[in-house]
């Protein structure tokens, strides 16, 4: 199997990432709603591949406080993913999780462990999607949590596709409830990762 | 006041005094600040990764530390600086999260900041100061007026190195 590099992606194959990115988010947005018992509805989701530089822009600007959640990947498919959501919408969503307003800027420890588990049932549901169209196995690690800029929190996914290339892949979701929570995934295969997945569905590379 | 130049994730700009030049957001990335104290040209780099030499797809030259530093002083000299009087401040590196997941990503920003150290050594520019490691993201913002290189962090008292 020849190397694949993100540049030089075809439209077929970014075609197939990109409905990838939809059922997936599909998924974790039913998953979403379970957990919340509520109704959540979503936006088609965007994928776009991105220059470094642009990525921070497209979020709100690298210094708008955001949740990232990260978890490494393993199985027929390595790398890693990321959740992130805006710091006001993940308040939202853990309040309305725990049954409660949440008061103040910062987030007390529960609500911090509340947000590592909704990270990890929306990265989880997305991960299964995945697993389940391509036939692969995915073992999720354990999440990790952190609060803080949009670019430096970025800078941990951007700096494993810079290994690769000079783009990142991007899956923005946009949710409903009662307000509008903007959700970004960004799946970080391995190279060999990206041919594993292309082969399960029948591409050629 | 002059204007204030802005440097994107794998970037680099010189900048002349009165213009400050900033870098928003860094992370495991390392932003290295040089200047020439007397002409007060200098400039900013926002590297992502240490070495260029280790990856095959390398033709971005400020991704790396060791082509993006050789180039910076390139362009700050071009533009009028004295080779021998420059001298650099440096910060991030951070670990954002408690694990990352590659093996050859761990420690990124601890390796950033290693490359840096080892490319400025090797170029003879002295660090005045730095501000690197620990878990937080940084912004900052190099003055070549005065050298100085200001840094905020979320939820922090803005400081300057």
């Amino acid at each position: 199997m020849g190397e694949i590099s993100l540049e030089e992606m075809s439209n077929e194959y970014f075609d197939v990432l990109k409905e990838l990115g939809n059922i997936g988010a599909g998924n974790a947005t039913t998953a979403l709603a379970q957990m919340m018992q509520c109704k959540v509805d979503m936006a088609v989701p965007q994928v776009r591949l991105l220059e470094f530089k642009e990525l921070g822009e497209t979020m709100g600007g690298e210094e708008l406080v955001m949740a990232g959640i990260y978890l490494g990947i393993e199985g027929d498919i390595t790398g890693s993913i990321m959740f992130l959501l805006e710091k006001l919408a993940a308040k939202h969503l853990v309040g309305k999780l725990m049954g409660m307003e949440s008061e103040g800027e910062e987030f007390t420890e529960m609500e911090f462990s509340a947000l590592k588990e909704v990270g990890n049932i929306i990265t989880g549901a997305y991960l299964n999607s995945l697993s389940s169209i391509t036939n692969l196995s995915i073992f999720p690690s354990v999440p990790d949590l952190c609060v803080d800029m949009a670019g430096a929190i970025l800078s941990v996914p951007a700096i494993e596709f810079g290994a690769l290339g000079d783009r990142i892949l991007l899956i923005q979701t946009q949710f409903f409830d009662e307000m509008v929570l903007d959700g970004y995934f960004i799946l970080i295969p391995d190279l060999e990762s990206y041919g594993r997945i292309l082969a399960a569905l029948g591409i050629t590379v | 006041m002059g204007r204030e130049i802005k440097v994107g994730m794998a970037d680099l700009n010189v900048c002349v005094s009165p213009d400050t030049i900033t870098t928003l957001g860094l992370g495991s990335c390392v932003g290295i600040a040089i200047r020439d104290p007397v002409t007060k040209i200098g400039g900013l780099a926002h590297i992502m990764l240490p070495d260029s030499t280790t990856i095959r797809n390398n033709s971005n030259i400020p991704k790396f530390a060791d082509t993006g530093i050789e180039e910076l002083v390139k362009q700050v000299v071009r533009k009028g600086a004295d080779r021998n009087r420059l001298v650099a401040k440096i910060a991030g590196g951070a670990q954002m999260f408690g694990f990352q997941s590659k093996s050859e990503m761990v420690r990124v920003g601890e390796r950033n900041v290693e490359a840096t150290k080892r490319k400025l050594a090797q170029l003879r520019i002295p660090i005045l100061a730095e501000d690197t490691g620990k878990n937080f993201g940084r912004t900052v913002i190099f003055h070549p007026e005065t050298g100085d290189f200001v840094i905020r962090a979320v939820g922090k008292a803005e400081y300057k190195i």
